[in-house]
């Protein structure tokens, strides 16, 4: 039977830009992103959905693209700049609210998270649809329409919509 | 009104159970059964752990009867050396550091002494497997409704068919986890579930401990979809346990795969239909036998085996009926609760079996359910007389219109015709979903509902029942609104805690908004009239008068509450005995069509188009009902082409997100809903439930599109490409079925 039960590693000193402001922590070598986010520094609105990369709950922004923050082991992010869901203005998520991107809120973050994206960068919708570039988050409550609607809405607020879907 | 609590959740600021600020904690964790049935005949705990540090829990440690409170008292909170399935809870273990708790569970070595498991419900078990009664029967039901023999025997033609339905795993997006922690001598166990009074009562049964000596708090809960009805209270007792004998606050979540391997999912289900009728379609005799895969206890199996033969027969009109419904016991992880409850499984098999029927009659599937749909006056199969007013033509005619079925079957012909690789279809699946608990099930809950009157003039709604998605703290507010003339801001909504709620029941079988939102109603009528005012009082009136209240009531003075009880409407009567009477107070009808293209290269199903029509008495949010009608269609589709529980010893072997596949946002069209509206004078505001409808529906009319599109004839679900091969390329193919698409 494989156990894996080394001893425990000296913790490593990282240090990184997270939401605009330098951080430093200590984490053992092993530590997730994510678990360094929520348990480490209190910032608990990046959410575990499944912990392997297909779900996109925990989605954050690295250097400014959005990656599966439980695939991300912390070390890595030493000299990078880390972006969470609180570093959103609430305040441009109204279309979200109105459309109904949001009913349980588990995988909420996230799918804001990717979406913000595409409202940032709105050339992608050249090439790919709304459907496609939110391929990465699972949501099992709305059935998709309330997320794609509200991203549509966006788009269209910030004036950079181009396709529907 | 916008749901309330939206920008908390899409800001990240909404805290679950695992975001909750807890000092000094253990993490809890499980051991589980690595067999399908056996004697435990050795635990050994390995050398590689101190195992000092590690606060250890068994059986002998539940201080009253160690079974999980729920309708038999037969599933243990650990297993007491012996073990029914794979995954079964044997021993738990907590320590501070998660990591550390981690590889002492897989430290700890549980030893069985195999016996047979039995392991397909489809079968009559052999003498050695039998395991509960003398037939591993959990449950057996029926229904009879004149004389289906005769009425078969007489039908100048007789079809049959056996459709089958797969597992379903929830895949709330947050998975199950619960705290548990001493306040003084009070136990408080917080937690990610639907049902507080629920795990309240399993708390109190196998701890032993008095009412007040335990409280049980929502927290805000991450979907739910039945499989945190019955569930959570294991893991409540889990965590408590471990905190009982730990003497420090236990946090115990389960991660994705545990999830996925060790909680419930949907009943697998086998449906035999045998039809007598008319050359052109009139439904003379339905003889139906449901059996459902159970697990190894009994949970919730004899409900879901209820509502599943209660819906069996479809909604339409038929004298001559008989449907039996057995719950098998297997040595598999048990089944339980998930939206729908039995009736996607028998209403999947009912609405293929129309489709098959009209093949076989050689008649139009459209004009089938227009000879046969309940018209005001007939009854179903349990002899309910349905006189709603509900036009069930008009709601499927709606939905052929929206689609543009007719237009649409033309163009599938000539598109089928000439492409090479590529087939279209349309299907229509007819359906119903009775609200709120089974035959006499509500009058059995006793709900109770408050509204509270504060000293500043706003109101607040005592409830046990939750928000999990589905927009219960919004919709309560606009009912107390509504009712006393406040604006949405003047309403709060207390948490579920056990310690201050009543009762009002759980938060599942569509009940939610029809049957409790009606307390909230006339608890607010009760309220203003505590405060001297009469019903037409509103707004300014009710808040000056409350304020009044407590002014002439200062100090300690008893609390201002209106309360309500649930009352059965005067007209439904039901009786247990003989399966007779109203099963439901109401029901909700739907008629789906879906589109699909299936590419005979990969076999591959799309759905292209998808119209769901409904009438669910008034909507009262329609922002909120409009998106658990796309939610529960989306699942739907999930549940009728990709999602398949691999199993292995009865466990889930595909306990991933990576090999488990639930729809993704590319994988499914806009679904286009529309509502018809016929106020049910018993709920809310005119509501009847909604929430579970639309998971009926999809599976039948994907598969009835997918017969159309490519001439097969698909019995099973889910229909993943695989199973199409082997339908239409296949050794054990369907024959001549599978010739050229249907033209």
């Amino acid at each position: 039977m494989l156990r894996p039960y080394g001893r425990p590693m000296a913790a490593l000193s990282v240090s990184f830009s997270l939401n605009g402001s330098p951080v430093t922590v200590d984490v053992d070598p092993s530590a997730r992103l994510l678990d360094t986010l929520r348990y480490q520094l209190g910032l608990t609105g990046t959410k575990e959905g499944c912990g392997e990369g297909e779900c996109g709950a925990c989605t954050v922004y690295l250097d400014g693209l959005p990656v599966n923050s439980c695939l991300i082991p912390t070390y890595q992010v030493r000299g990078q700049r880390v972006a969470t869901v609180e570093s959103l203005d609430p305040g441009a998520l109204e279309p979200f609210e109105r459309c109904g991107a949001t009913q349980c809120g588990a995988c909420t973050p996230g799918v804001v998270m990717t979406a913000w994206w595409i409202r940032e960068h709105p050339e992608l919708l050249g090439t790919h649809s709304i459907r496609e570039l939110m391929a990465g988050n699972l949501c099992r409550c709305t059935g998709y329409d309330g997320i794609v609607d509200s991203v549509a809405e966006a788009l269209r607020e910030t004036g950079s919509g181009r396709r529907e879907t | 009104m916008k749901r309330r609590e939206a920008l908390a959740k899409l800001t990240g600021r909404e805290r679950y159970v695992d975001d909750l600020p807890l000092q000094d904690f253990l993490w809890g964790m499980t051991v589980r059964s690595p067999a399908p049935r056996g004697r435990v005949t050795a635990i050994r705990f390995g050398e590689d752990v101190d195992w000092s540090q590690f606060v250890v829990v068994d059986h002998r440690d539940v201080p009253g009867p160690n079974v999980v409170a729920l309708i038999e008292q037969d599933q243990p909170v650990l297993a007491a050396g012996y073990v029914r399935h794979v995954h079964e809870p044997v021993l738990l273990l907590a320590h501070p550091s998660r990591e550390a708790v981690r590889r002492a569970v897989r430290s700890v070595e549980v030893v069985v002494a195999p016996e047979p498991p039995a392991l397909d419900f489809r079968i009559t078990p052999t003498p050695e497997w039998i395991q509960y009664g003398t037939d591993n029967v959990l449950k057996r039901l029926q229904i009879v409704k004149g004389d289906v023999e005769r009425a078969l025997a007489q039908a100048p033609v007789v079809v049959s068919g056996t459709y089958e339905t797969g597992a379903q795993e929830h895949v709330y997006l947050e998975t199950q986890g619960m705290i548990a922690y001493l306040e003084g001598d009070v136990l408080v166990v917080k937690g990610s579930m639907q049902c507080p009074y629920y795990v309240l009562k399993a708390l109190q049964h196998a701890l032993a401990r008095d009412g007040p000596l335990v409280r049980v708090i929502q927290t805000p809960t991450g979907g739910g979809f039945g499989g945190k009805e019955e569930f959570p209270s294991h893991i409540a007792l889990h965590a408590a346990l471990l905190a009982l004998k730990g003497g420090r606050p236990v946090k115990l979540i389960y991660d994705r795969g545990e999830d996925m391997a060790a909680t419930t999912k949907r009943h697998p289900a086998l449906v035999r239909h045998r039809t007598g009728l008319t050359r052109d379609g009139r439904l003379l005799a339905q003889d139906i036998e449901v059996v459902i895969d159970g697990g190894a206890y009994v949970t919730l199996s004899p409900v879901v085996l209820s509502r599943a033969i209660i819906h069996a027969a479809g909604p339409y009109a038929c004298d001559h009926v008989r449907i039996t419904g057995r719950a098998m016991f297997t040595n598999a992880v048990p089944f339980g609760a998930f939206r729908g409850f039995g009736a996607p499984q028998s209403q999947f098999a009912g609405e293929r079996h129309m489709d098959v029927i009209a093949r076989t009659l050689g008649i139009d599937p459209i004009e089938l359910r227009r000879i046969n749909l309940l018209r005001d006056g007939q009854t179903t199969a349990t002899g309910q007389v349905i006189r709603d007013g509900t036009d069930r033509l008009v709601v499927m005619e709606q939905a052929l219109e929206l689609s543009r079925y007719r237009e649409k079957q033309r163009q599938h012909a000539a598109f089928n015709a000439t492409h090479a690789t590529l087939r279209r279809g349309s299907g229509l699946a007819t359906f119903y979903h009775g609200a709120g608990f089974t035959g006499g099930g509500e009058v059995a809950l006793q709900s109770r509902l408050r509204v509270a009157g504060r000293p500043d003039g706003r109101v607040e709604v005592l409830s046990a029942n939750i928000e999990m998605g589905q927009g219960t703290l919004t919709v309560f507010t606009e009912l107390a609104a509504t009712r006393l003339g406040l604006a949405p801001e003047d309403v709060t909504i207390a948490e579920a805690d056990t310690a201050r709620v009543p009762n009002s029941g759980p938060t599942v079988a569509s009940r939610t908004t029809m049957i409790v939102g009606a307390l909230v109603e006339r608890a607010a009528d009760d309220l203003r009239r505590r405060v001297g005012l009469d019903d037409s009082a509103r707004g300014a009136a009710v808040k000056e008068a409350i304020q009044r209240w407590h002014r002439e009531h200062p100090g300690e003075g008893e609390p201002l509450f209106g309360e309500a009880a649930y009352e059965k409407p005067p007209d439904i009567a039901w009786d247990d005995k003989t399966y007779r009477g109203d099963a439901y107070g109401a029901f909700a009808w739907a008629a789906y069509v879906a589109e699909v293209e299936v590419d005979l290269r990969t076999c591959a199903t799309r759905v292209i188009d998808f119209v769901a029509v409904q009438e669910v008495g008034k909507v009262l949010n329609p922002a909120l009902a409009k998106g658990q009608v796309q939610g529960g269609v989306v699942q739907g589709i999930g549940w009728a082409l990709m999602e398949e529980c691999k199993w292995r010893d009865g466990a889930m072997a595909n306990n991933q997100l990576t090999n488990y596949l639930i729809p993704t946002s590319d994988d499914v069209p806009s679904v286009r809903v529309a509502f018809l509206e016929n106020p049910y004078p018993h709920g809310a505001g005119g509501a009847k439930g909604l929430g579970e409808l639309p998971i009926d529906g999809p599976a039948p009319a994907i598969l009835n599109a997918v017969a159309r599109a490519t001439g097969a004839d698909p019995r099973a679900i889910p229909l993943t490409p695989e199973r199409l091969m082997e339908l239409l390329d296949g050794p054990a193919s369907v024959g001549a079925q599978h010739a050229a698409p249907l033209r």
